[in-house]
């Protein structure tokens, strides 16, 4: 077996502009995700009438079917709601790239939705007796006195989440998007060099991944703040019959 | 939906060919269920083995596999393997005919991805468990490897059925990821009907709702077992955390 490395050497630049994208892409899902996620959490644990049930469904549903399925269906599909909601009628096309952002931010909203749940839940009651006795609003009191809270003790696990939606973004590969995976997969056939750009795509992603696994397991270890330590929380699981 | 019962291109109805999805889907994820829990029971007994070179060798292998995105191990299962054994082996692997040629890479790369996942899972619920125990086992005369698989093991895997269900269903979900080494699993089915008939909603709506029940149903039986095999005195109330 002959490995050419310099046929990885040449195609750096474009390689690298896809790692950007891949990181664009993880950081866009991964903060869109955590406001719109914390703010599911939010929803539901006031039990805003009707909103909350809707959140409930919305995590269920997605969190049962698979990623590139949901892919397809934003693709696919919102294009023509949007033009069901415009006055033309025609569907407007968002275009893959749109469609990576949109999808994985509504998607990993899910999964933090029910991380911030279960750090809603890890905090001590008297934290918003005492919120409240002293007389702040709902709104100071989630802003200034539980989300920080909830943050800091699901830190470790936002972060393997985020690792995880590092990982699921190669799935864009399905929309032919270019992003580190992509443009890989693209010269590699171009060049009839499979077995060189994918072992090396192979182990970018494994450094990276370790690194931010690494900071994932100096968090968990490091002496708690003020509060428990979510230790894990079900990511798939349903709730209970 | 009715257009799910008209004839196909190949003599079929549409129906038939999301069943044959989901056979596909199905036996993927029971295959490679069972091989990454045989996997993460092994290797997440080498992570809390006595033996330093089994830790490491555990330890090693959850890195491994744990750092690199599944559609990349699956692309190295299918594409690179094949190039870089023996040229006779090589060419064998090429010779195997449509369906096999891609369930089996993917079986691998679903197995030894889910096997990393499951091991930490193991490992964890061992230790869990008090120190003394594997000292009283072997006080009893018991050899570590009878001590593993009659006292640590089986209580371990109480402790973490839940989130082994969470696991299951997980790869019940990434199974989707072998569509793009060409299995036609439910997906892929439902992305072909929408191509040959552009019925979106209908297409991904099915799917959907196949993926939406097969997950409910596991998660039933699940909750089931986890209520036979509770360890006595530990019920929902006491082990919920």
């Amino acid at each position: 077996m002959h490995f050419d490395f310099q046929a990885i050497g040449r195609a750096l630049p474009f390689l690298m502009d896809g790692l950007a994208f891949t990181f664009e892409l993880t950081a866009v899902a991964c903060i869109g995700g955590l406001i719109l996620g914390t703010g599911m959490a939010i929803i539901r644990q006031l039990q805003v009438p009707v909103a909350s049930r809707l959140v409930s469904v919305y995590v269920t549903l997605m969190r049962c079917i698979p990623l590139i399925l949901v892919l397809f269906w934003f693709f696919f599909l919102v294009p023509l709601i949007l033009g069901y909601l415009s006055a033309t009628g025609r569907p407007i096309p968002l275009g893959p790239k749109t469609t990576a952002f949109v999808t994985f931010t509504m998607f990993e909203a899910a999964y933090y939705a029910e991380i911030v749940r279960s750090g809603f839940k890890a905090i001590h009651k008297g934290q918003y007796e005492g919120a409240k006795a002293l007389g702040l609003s709902t709104t100071t009191m989630y802003a200034s006195v539980i989300i920080p809270q909830v943050l800091s003790a699901t830190a470790p696990i936002i972060v393997t989440q985020t690792i995880i939606l590092f990982q699921d973004t190669a799935l864009v590969y399905v929309l032919s998007l270019n992003d580190f995976l992509g443009i890989a997969a693209r010269i590699a056939q171009r060049d009839g060099k499979l077995v060189e750009f994918y072992t090396f795509v192979a182990i970018v992603y494994f450094i990276l991944c370790s690194v931010g696994s690494e900071l994932a397991e100096r968090l968990r270890r490091k002496a708690p703040t003020t509060v428990r330590r979510v230790k894990s929380f079900r990511v798939l699981g349903l709730p209970l019959p | 939906m009715s257009f799910l019962f008209e004839q196909t291109t190949d003599g079929n109805t549409y129906f038939s060919w999301l069943m044959s999805g989901l056979l596909w889907t199905l036996f993927l994820w029971v295959v490679s269920g069972v091989a990454a829990f045989v996997i993460g029971l092994t290797v997440g007994s080498f992570r809390t083995a006595p033996s330093l070179i089994l830790q490491v060798i555990g330890r090693c292998y959850v890195q491994v596999f744990r750092n690199i995105p599944l559609i990349v191990q699956a692309f190295l299962w299918y594409f690179v393997f094949p190039e870089i054994v023996p040229a006779s082996f090589g060419n064998y692997i090429k010779s195997v005919p449509p369906p096999w040629a891609s369930f089996i890479p993917a079986v691998i790369a679903l197995s030894l991805y889910t096997g990393s996942r499951v091991a930490e899972q193991i490992r964890a619920g061992i230790k869990a468990l008090p120190d003394g125990q594997l000292k009283a086992a072997h006080a009893l005369g018991m050899s570590t490897l009878q001590s593993y698989w009659l006292l640590l093991i089986p209580q371990a895997l109480r402790i973490t059925l839940p989130t082994l269900t969470s696991e299951a269903l997980g790869l019940l979900k990434n199974t989707s990821v072998a569509l793009t080494i060409g299995l036609l699993e439910l997906t892929a089915q439902a992305q072909q009907i929408n191509e040959f008939t552009f019925k979106t909603f209908g297409a991904f709506g099915s799917a959907t709702i196949i993926y939406l029940v097969t997950a409910l149903a596991v998660y039933q039986v699940a909750a089931f077992v986890e209520r036979i095999v509770e360890i006595p005195g530990t019920g929902k109330t006491a082990s919920r955390g």
